[in-house]
């Protein structure tokens, strides 16, 4: 009898001790958490792609928390998901621009002219540190897919020894422009949709001479469209800060003769022919 | 001395590539070239700052005059090929692959010289300081292929003692045989030059290495060696035995820490063709203009060595060979090995050119590379005892900084690894992309550690 007692004694006090124990310990080693943040990281995408320039979405979603940044400083979410984690949070989306990535080169393998073979390593740093890489050209694409091992959401394609970006799936996160070797990938405003798509500042003569489908500088689309078009030196740029860019139709009717400049549609279909043509 | 009885010296790893190239031109005697009607003169020849250009288009030079001065300590002069008017300062297709500034000379056919420098024959009793000023003067390199500035390399930094001269001769490069024409044609230039570098240095301990397949060489040199008191040591035939680490290995049996020098281990290692070269600066008092080249492979009509100026375009040094018989695929700069591969046959050859190699398709073998199979035949192989094989794993996982703990900066670029590999991996590509990457790695935390 008496050993059940002081049993349940023992057991009686250890619980009042340790749970004594508890409530202190939880009153003076209490981690101060924001809610909010578990709010934002489950609002997030979570693909941890460093595009917002975080280290991570939960890194991210202290930052929007806090007020450091802005919820629209995320580039994978939508317009409605920033807009969900304004709301939830009772601040500004912010303002701004989503971002594309576009890899400004069109010479693929029968574009440009090919060297002999290059038979090393499948890497495009490696390559271009071999006598400037496989392709005549010193400054296009390498055409390895550095950039589409990087691409955390497989928005990168290399078809005939080019890489393209496809445009639905880019979030502009930019880790393919930290990849690129040559530093030919930019990030551009999604809703633009032509782009010169060359990045040689070599003389008209001598990329003509390695590419037909470089910028040869004839300023064409310059002299049709001034205020949206520039040309320095052999090679024409989008203002991709001008208010107005042209559409679709109108790119068509400046009839670039190499067809470096050219919507993101029109590339990857020309691109996608080639590539089907060849399988015939 | 009885040859049998001779100990043969040798390093630990390294590989024992086909050496039947060799015999393609090292039973013939140098030609000179004759005078081309236009040389191209890379600017920059010498690893480190390139010099500065002098000359302007439209000017007359005579040979030996000096067209561009060094910039700085890391830099070498540069010094006309023949004499002739500068047409101007052109791009040409690079030794590396991408275009190089070269100053384009059209000669005038009469080959006119200036005498730039005063002959020093008793350079015995002459300032060492002189001499120096002297090395670089006529702009020497080292011709055994880094054109690393002389005048640097014999400069001992202040704190360190050398006591051993060693000059390679191993020529260990399979085809190459431009050294050992040299040391079998003319061995007292190559012993006269060991004693001025020698006097210069204040080292009476001078070796020469010679890997054994060059007895004839090894003989001609011990004719004369006794009179300068330089001592032939022969070498066994492995590759990379002429490269400096393993040459210090196998004859002074000392071993350069990693990220060291030979100047830690108290040595200096010199190529016989500098050497040479820099007998002829002090004693003759003329400037580096030409050297010999090994034009060899087996599509080339009649391979050979050939004393060519700095400045031939490639092409012409095939047509001195009576040009091709069959289709070449593969332009090397260089010895089979460590050469580099060229994309245009206009590449003017340059001061560190020992070899103009050209393959056929067949014998540039093209090759599929496969996986690692883990046989570690080039960890055996790695003279810098690498797991080269991991090395590469890691660089292609993304694992610079584990390539980086394990020594990769070590890498000679030997290319033994890559020779042995039965899956034709890429591994001295894959080992030099951690390289260059580090390299930055590093030069981005000092210029952030200055900020």
């Amino acid at each position: 009898m008496s050993n059940l007692v002081i049993a349940a004694l023992v057991m009686g006090v250890l619980a009042l001790v340790l749970g004594t124990a508890i409530g202190i310990f939880v009153k003076f080693f209490k981690v101060k958490s924001d809610p909010r943040v578990e709010l934002v990281l489950e609002l997030l995408p979570g693909a941890n792609c460093g595009g917002c320039g975080c280290a991570g979405c939960a890194d991210f979603a202290k930052a929007v928390a806090s007020g450091r940044l802005k919820p629209n400083g995320c580039p994978v979410s939508s317009q409605e998901q920033v807009n969900a984690i304004a709301f939830a949070l009772g601040v500004d989306p912010g303002e701004g621009f989503a971002r594309r990535a576009v890899v400004c080169c069109s010479g693929d393998k029968f574009q440009t002219q090919m060297r002999k073979f290059y038979n090393g390593a499948i890497d495009c740093a490696a390559a271009s540190m071999i006598g400037g890489g496989p392709k005549g050209c010193r400054y296009g694409c390498i055409g390895m897919g550095n950039c589409a091992h990087a691409c955390p959401f497989g928005a990168i394609e290399v078809i005939n020894s080019l890489a393209v970006v496809h445009q639905e799936l880019c979030v502009g996160c930019g880790k393919c422009v930290a990849a690129c070797p040559r530093g030919i990938i930019k990030l551009v405003p999604a809703d633009s949709t032509a782009h010169v798509y060359c990045s040689s500042p070599e003389k008209g003569a001598v990329k003509r001479s390695l590419c037909h489908g470089g910028c040869i500088g004839c300023g064409k689309c310059e002299r049709a469209f001034p205020d949206s078009f520039t040309k320095t030196g052999f090679l024409a740029s989008v203002k991709y800060d001008a208010a107005k860019l042209p559409g679709a139709e109108e790119i068509q009717t400046i009839k670039c003769p190499t067809g470096a400049l050219a919507t993101e549609v029109d590339h990857y279909a020309g691109e996608k022919a080639v590539r089907e043509g060849e399988k015939k | 001395m009885n040859k049998s009885s001779r100990k043969v010296m040798s390093f630990t790893g390294g590989i024992h590539p086909v050496s039947a190239g060799k015999k393609l031109t090292n039973t013939q005697a140098v030609h000179t070239a004759p005078l081309l009607e236009r040389y191209t003169v890379l600017v920059q020849e010498n690893a480190g700052k390139a010099p500065e250009v002098i000359v302007k288009p439209g000017d007359k030079v005579l040979k030996y005059q000096l067209l561009a001065q060094a910039s700085g300590f890391v830099s070498a002069n540069l010094h006309s090929p023949t004499s002739g008017e500068v047409a101007g300062i052109v791009e040409v297709p690079g030794p590396m692959g991408v275009p190089a500034l070269a100053i384009d000379i059209r000669a005038d056919g009469e080959d006119r010289e200036t005498d730039p420098f005063e002959p020093i024959p008793d350079w015995r009793s002459t300032d060492p300081k002189v001499l120096l000023d002297r090395v670089s003067d006529a702009g020497l390199v080292g011709m055994g292929g880094a054109s690393f500035p002389t005048r640097v390399k014999l400069s001992i930094p202040p704190g360190k003692k050398v006591d051993t001269l060693i000059l390679n001769g191993a020529e260990c490069e399979p085809y190459l045989s431009a050294d050992h024409r040299l040391m079998l044609e003319s061995p007292c230039r190559v012993l006269e030059g060991a004693a001025i570098i020698g006097h210069i240095l204040g080292i009476d301990k001078i070796y020469i290495g010679i890997e054994i397949n060059k007895h004839d060489a090894i003989a001609e040199l011990e004719r004369f060696s006794e009179d300068y008191g330089i001592k032939i040591v022969p070498l066994q035939v492995q590759y990379p035995q002429g490269s400096e680490k393993q040459l210090i290995h196998a004859i002074v049996n000392r071993i350069v820490p990693p990220g060291g020098l030979p100047a830690d281990v108290g040595c200096v290692v010199q190529n016989v063709g500098t050497a040479a070269a820099l007998s002829d600066a002090v004693t003759l008092g003329i400037p580096l203009v030409e050297r010999i080249v090994t034009v060899s492979g087996k599509v080339l009509k009649d391979p050979g060595n050939w004393k060519l100026r700095i400045g031939t375009p490639v092409i012409k040094a095939i047509e001195f060979c009576g040009g091709v018989t069959d289709e070449p695929s593969k332009l090397i700069l260089g010895g089979p090995m460590m050469g580099f591969a060229q994309n245009s046959y206009e590449v003017p050859v340059a001061k560190n050119t020992s070899g103009v190699l050209l393959f056929s398709r067949r014998r540039a073998l093209n090759y599929r590379s496969g996986s690692c199979i883990r046989c570690g035949r080039c960890v055996q192989g790695c003279p810098m005892g690498l797991c080269t094989c991991l090395l590469a794993t890691a660089i292609e996982g993304g694992r610079i900084d584990l390539a980086e703990q394990n020594h990769v900066m070590d890498c000679l670029e030997c290319g033994s690894c890559a020779y042995v590999c039965p899956a034709h991996r890429p591994l001295v590509q894959t080992l030099r992309l951690a390289k260059a990457e580090i390299r930055r790695q590093r030069a981005a935390a000092k210029a952030k550690a200055e900020k």
